[in-house]
């Protein structure tokens, strides 16, 4: 059984030695003329304001989460569906009760809005803009003096 | 154990295997700009060598010749270990998979494969997934803001259309029962091919592809007018090719992977390769470099004339559209075999 992996392994050395040969390539052949400007991060020619390792948006970390709990569940699915067709109905379903588990998790993230990706549809994202209508309208538009 | 017979075989697979992988990239770079120029009502870089067909290997000289800038805020380890994350697994993905019909040399079998290990199918989804962790390490350890968005944005897509993926995977397993590719395509060589009996999953891989790919119309994480590189911003040189060469060979890899499992692989339908011999083989390694290449002009295509989602409609994609569908095609593959069985 071993021996079926060991093509993979010099495989995987090979694709190593490839990429550490053209480094090393690079190393010989490319100029070096380091600078500070030269090492400054790209933002289009603007004065660097915030550090970008600062704050990123919660969604990101929501859709991982839930991301786990499917994986998982894929996982799962896949000895069972390599044994499907020998277990037959029993198999099936008991399947389905797990993965009519999972479908509600489905159904009750969805009611929750964490798939959604447009802020204004989220309740529990809105945060300043709740009451964009009020703050919109023309009356009370921007007062000097009020932040 | 390996005896030397056996030893040569496999170390002119993996030879063979792994330059047809780098000289696929190249015909890809050069095709899709070729492509792109008929497409545009232009020619297309042209110039070097006849017809242009010397491009690929200018540019990469020029990849080797340029300084290789690190900014100072990156994180110089991490900075380094993301294109190696990208660009191992994608150049080792296509260890399993089988490209031909087994020859017959001097009497002994030989697989048109480098490794044909049980877990076939769980290989290419694990190296795949390995590439994620490229993209948010190259994202974060550059320090700068366009590359940190778009290592976000890249995780978050990778991760939502992987689901849908392996589940539209699932249902191919369900009827041919097996985790390694050979199964899958004996199987479709006796019962015909799997885009006929799982014509839902087949949609949901070839758009998952492009997603798990950057591939327009889901190159959300490079979108230049919003994020110049995305997560290769601040790379140059050959650490920069390095995410370049990756994606197309993702790319090679990812079509193959679909005719394995929906195009009947290496099968020439109609005919018996066995019976051929030698004849069978060439025929056979062709039909499975000829639907590679049908996939791969696809992806040209597809990339050339559909304009780029934004981010909402990428997500609802994923997960309103495709993981539904996906399970209801596993339910449904389960339903008619235990009704059948």
């Amino acid at each position: 059984m071993y021996n079926d992996f060991a093509p993979i392994l010099i495989f995987s050395v090979l694709s190593v030695a490839f990429i550490v040969i053209a480094l090393f390539l690079q190393k010989i052949l490319a100029p070096s003329n380091k600078g500070d400007l030269k090492s400054s991060i790209y933002e289009c020619g603007e004065e660097i304001e915030i550090d970008a390792r600062a704050q990123f948006n919660i969604r990101f970390y929501v859709v991982a989460l839930i991301f786990l709990i499917f994986d998982v569940e894929v996982v799962l699915l896949f000895p069972w569906a390599v044994v499907f067709k020998d277990l037959g109905l029993v198999a099936f379903i008991e399947m389905l009760i797990f993965l009519g588990i999972l479908t509600i998790g489905l159904v009750a993230v969805w009611r929750r809005g964490d798939l959604d990706w447009v802020k204004m549809e989220i309740p529990y994202a809105l945060g300043r803009y709740a009451n964009l209508d009020q703050a919109g309208s023309h009356d009370s538009a921007v007062e000097p003096g009020r932040d | 154990m390996i005896d030397m017979f056996e030893l040569l075989a496999i170390i002119i697979k993996v030879l063979v295997v792994f330059a047809g992988t780098l000289v696929g990239i190249m015909i890809m770079t050069l095709a899709e700009r070729r492509v792109a120029g008929f497409i545009q009502y232009r020619l297309g870089p042209n110039r070097v060598g006849f017809g242009g067909m010397l491009q690929p290997i200018a540019d990469g000289l020029k990849f080797f010749s340029k300084e290789d800038v690190i900014p100072g805020q990156a994180n110089r380890p991490l900075f380094l270990l993301a294109p190696l994350a990208v660009m191992i697994p994608a150049l080792m993905t296509f260890a399993v998979i089988p490209f031909g019909a087994p020859m017959e040399i001097a009497g002994r079998v030989v697989k048109l494969q480098v490794a044909d290990i049980n877990i076939g199918l769980l290989y290419i989804l694990a190296l795949t997934s390995i590439g994620v962790y490229g993209l948010v390490l190259a994202g974060w350890s550059a320090g700068s803001k366009y590359p940190q968005l778009g290592g976000l944005r890249s995780s978050a897509q990778l991760i939502s259309y992987e689901l849908a993926m392996g589940l539209a995977i699932i249902g191919v397993i369900m009827i041919s029962g097996g985790l390694t590719l050979n199964q899958i395509i004996a199987y479709q060589q006796e019962t015909g091919w799997n885009i006929w009996k799982q014509p839902i999953a087949a949609f949901i891989f070839l758009i998952t592809i492009y997603a798990e790919t950057n591939r327009l119309p889901f190159d959300l994480t490079e979108a230049e007018q919003e994020l110049v590189g995305g997560y290769h911003t601040e790379y140059s040189a050959f650490k920069f090719a390095m995410f370049f060469l990756s994606e197309y060979a993702n790319m090679i890899t990812a079509a193959a992977f679909m005719v394995c499992l929906f195009f009947g692989g290496w099968d020439v339908p109609f005919i018996d390769e066995a019976a051929l011999g030698g004849w069978g083989v060439l025929l056979s390694v062709a039909s499975f470099l000829g639907k590679t290449a049908f996939f791969l002009f696809l992806y040209i295509l597809v990339r050339w004339t559909l304009p780029r989602f934004r981010y909402d409609q990428l997500m609802r994609l994923g997960w309103k559209f495709l993981l539904p569908l996906a399970l209801l095609n596993v339910f449904l593959t389960g339903l008619v075999l235990a009704v059948k069985g």
